[in-house]
């Protein structure tokens, strides 16, 4: 039964990031590019909750290993003979190297989560409040490097000519990686020691775990992961540096939120319920009219439905939309009650 | 490096690092007396100020004497100020402080977005109290009169607020629900009172720094004073929480130290002055995490 019920518990998620996926074959072009933002939305915020979900401590500062991960793939895929134009500041080392989609991705996630590492060495023995203002300083810095230093990436610039490989499966593949890496992680012995460490700090203190060790481990796996959804985004999108700070940081922690914290199954809910949301608001801004006149929303307006929606789901479901539970049957869940 | 340390301590670059701390303080203890009462950190108020700066602005451009605008300006950011604690804040005064500070983040967009679509990217633009940007030349340096106005304004208004919490009774309750809601709710100290007064007092601290503010600035755009409040909320958390004092000195070292690093710095190094403020940031979160300028060690639990 316990079997059953934790194999439901990795299935179900997976289930509906695939379900999302084949939605993906069969509408228009338009929706399909929804589609794909959506399950790169699914890979960050479950990477994100790999540390903020199990570990009980907030991070501002996920998004700045997601931009290392959408400046180390994006850098290094585009062609040589474009570096020069595109980049010319650029380390020598940088632009004489050109690497494939995978690798790439690969070098994107094991950048970011070095850097996840580094970071969390110094950072990891801070948790509250002082933990969120530190994460958050550490977005700042490196938003604020990625910005002007010119040696490593397009500085202001948006990236161009990076080869766009992330189709829909891709992405799919992609969000599956990240949910079952997720799922692996949180079964592990290691994932449940972070776990009785946010539900009881002293307890888990007591019988022997290192809170801070587990946190670092957690930390610089969800960078690992988050620098994966980077890698993912910047063969699928060229952006910018503005395009990786606050605002991301914003809609990656409401999916997160409204769907749920400290659950697997919640991180995917509510990253597929805000994309969706956020999908139905940007068709209802291109072309709906009211009485005879036509309605065109600015960019604006969906953070506003956005916002309202988490605020409103803080306040009358504070576990979010799940209720921070795993995926269960409601006859799985009186049989292990019982 | 010499030179830098001239720059640093020169007499100019000096006063106005004080009259930038002297702003960023007023927002400190904006944000502390809510978190103090509350245990609230409270993100969204950059996004007061810049509703404030808005309605400054909106008066400017109909030419309405400046008492008016200044009049509106209070108006708009006191009644946003009272409806955030009614519809946000009360409901979740029982979570925790995490749950809290993502619920201000969202109020946060949620205003930003809303100006976004009523004023557009570029904003308005504030001209009623510019004349206030010129200088005044005292024992050789220039000095503009909004640094004297800034100086003069926080400790007029930090006087104003230590009378309050010291010597009116609702400032003894406020006291009180600081120390230990609970024991000051069952002693009769009403809660709703205690919130509602202190985020009044911090909507009509808002409401000065964006008069102050939109002098400095004038354009007015949906992120103004963002980065200020982010560096604020930085600033409360490395002087410290627990008291207000320290949030206060908090907030005004980091307006001290942005405005001599930002006074000093070549201009081919300004670019990372974010950079520099948030490192030392860190650094100081992770010898006092605590607070810089605390008492004593926080309590952790021991086992």
């Amino acid at each position: 039964m316990r079997a059953r019920r934790a194999l439901l518990e990795l299935l179900a998620p997976v289930a509906l990031v695939v379900a999302a996926g084949l939605l993906g074959t069969v509408v228009s072009q338009t929706l399909e590019i929804y589609v794909i933002t959506a399950l790169i939305s699914v890979a960050t915020v479950v990477a994100i909750y790999v540390f903020v979900g199990n570990s009980g401590v907030l991070s501002f500062g996920h998004i700045s290993f997601f931009a290392v991960g959408v400046w180390a793939a994006g850098v290094l895929s585009i062609p040589e003979t474009e570096k020069p134009a595109t980049m010319p500041y650029l380390f020598d080392f940088l632009s004489s190297t050109t690497v494939g989609n995978l690798p790439s991705l690969l070098i994107a996630a094991v950048v970011a989560g070095v850097f996840a590492l580094l970071v969390g060495l110094p950072l990891m023995r801070l948790s509250g409040l002082a933990a969120g203002i530190a994460t958050f300083a550490v977005l700042g810095i490196t938003n604020n490097i990625l910005r002007y230093y010119e040696k490593i990436g397009p500085g202001l610039n948006t990236f161009s000519s990076v080869p766009e490989t992330t189709d829909l499966l891709q992405a799919t593949v992609g969000a599956v990686l990240v949910v079952v890496a997720a799922f692996a992680y949180q079964r592990s012995r290691f994932g449940r020691q972070l776990r009785a460490s946010r539900e009881d700090p002293a307890a888990a203190r007591a019988v022997g775990v290192s809170i801070y060790r587990q946190r670092l481990l957690a930390f610089g796996l969800s960078g690992f992961l988050a620098g994966l959804a980077g890698g993912l985004y910047i063969h699928f999108i060229p952006i910018n540096a503005d395009a990786v700070y606050l605002d991301l940081t914003f809609i990656t922690l409401a999916m997160l939120v409204i769907g749920g914290t400290t659950s697997l199954w919640g991180a995917v809910v509510g990253a597929l319920f805000v994309s969706a949301l956020d999908t139905a608001l940007a068709e209802a801004e291109a072309g709906v009219t009211v009485l005879g006149r036509a309605i065109d929303l600015p960019s604006g307006s969906r953070i506003i439905v956005v916002s309202s929606v988490m605020a409103l789901v803080l306040i009358l479901r504070p576990g979010g939309l799940t209720g921070g539970r795993e995926f269960s049957l409601p006859r799985l869940r009186t049989a292990g009650a019982r | 490096m010499s030179e830098f340390l001239r720059d640093a301590i020169d007499l100019q670059v000096q006063v106005d690092a004080i009259g930038l701390g002297a702003i960023f303080a007023l927002m400190a203890v904006g944000i502390g007396l809510v978190f103090g009462v509350m245990r609230l950190v409270n993100f969204a108020y950059g996004q007061l100020i810049m509703a404030g700066a808005f309605a400054i602005a909106f008066a400017s451009e109909r030419d309405w004497p400046v008492g008016v605008g200044i009049a509106l300006c209070f108006a708009v950011v006191l009644a946003l100020s009272l409806a955030m604690e009614r519809v946000v804040f009360r409901p979740l005064r029982t979570q925790s402080a995490a749950v809290m500070l993502i619920a201000t983040f969202a109020v946060a967009f949620l205003l930003q977005s809303i100006a976004l679509l009523w004023f557009g990217p570029l904003g308005k633009t504030a001209t009623s109290l510019v004349q206030l940007n010129r200088p005044v030349e005292v024992g050789g340096v220039d000095i503009r009169k909004i640094t004297i106005v800034a100086i003069v304004t926080a400790a007029v208004c930090l006087v104003l607020l230590v009378a309050l919490l010291n010597r009116t009774s609702i400032g003894l309750h406020m006291r009180a629900a600081a120390i230990d809601a609970q024991t000051a709710r069952l002693l009769g100290v009403r809660a709703n009172a205690v919130s509602t007064v202190s985020v009044l007092i911090a909507g009509a601290l808002a409401a000065v720094v964006a008069v102050m503010l939109t002098v400095q600035f004038p354009t007015v755009t949906p992120t103004f004073a963002l980065q200020e409040t982010i560096l604020v909320l930085a600033g409360v958390v490395v002087g410290g929480m627990t008291r207000l004092l320290s949030a206060t000195l908090g907030g005004f070292s980091i307006g001290y130290v942005s405005g001599v690093l930002g006074g000093a710095l070549p201009s081919a190094q300004s670019q990372y002055l974010p950079s520099l403020v948030f490192g030392l940031v860190i650094l100081v979160l992770l010898l006092r995490p605590d607070g810089l300028f605390t008492r004593g060690r926080g309590l952790v639990e021991r086992v």
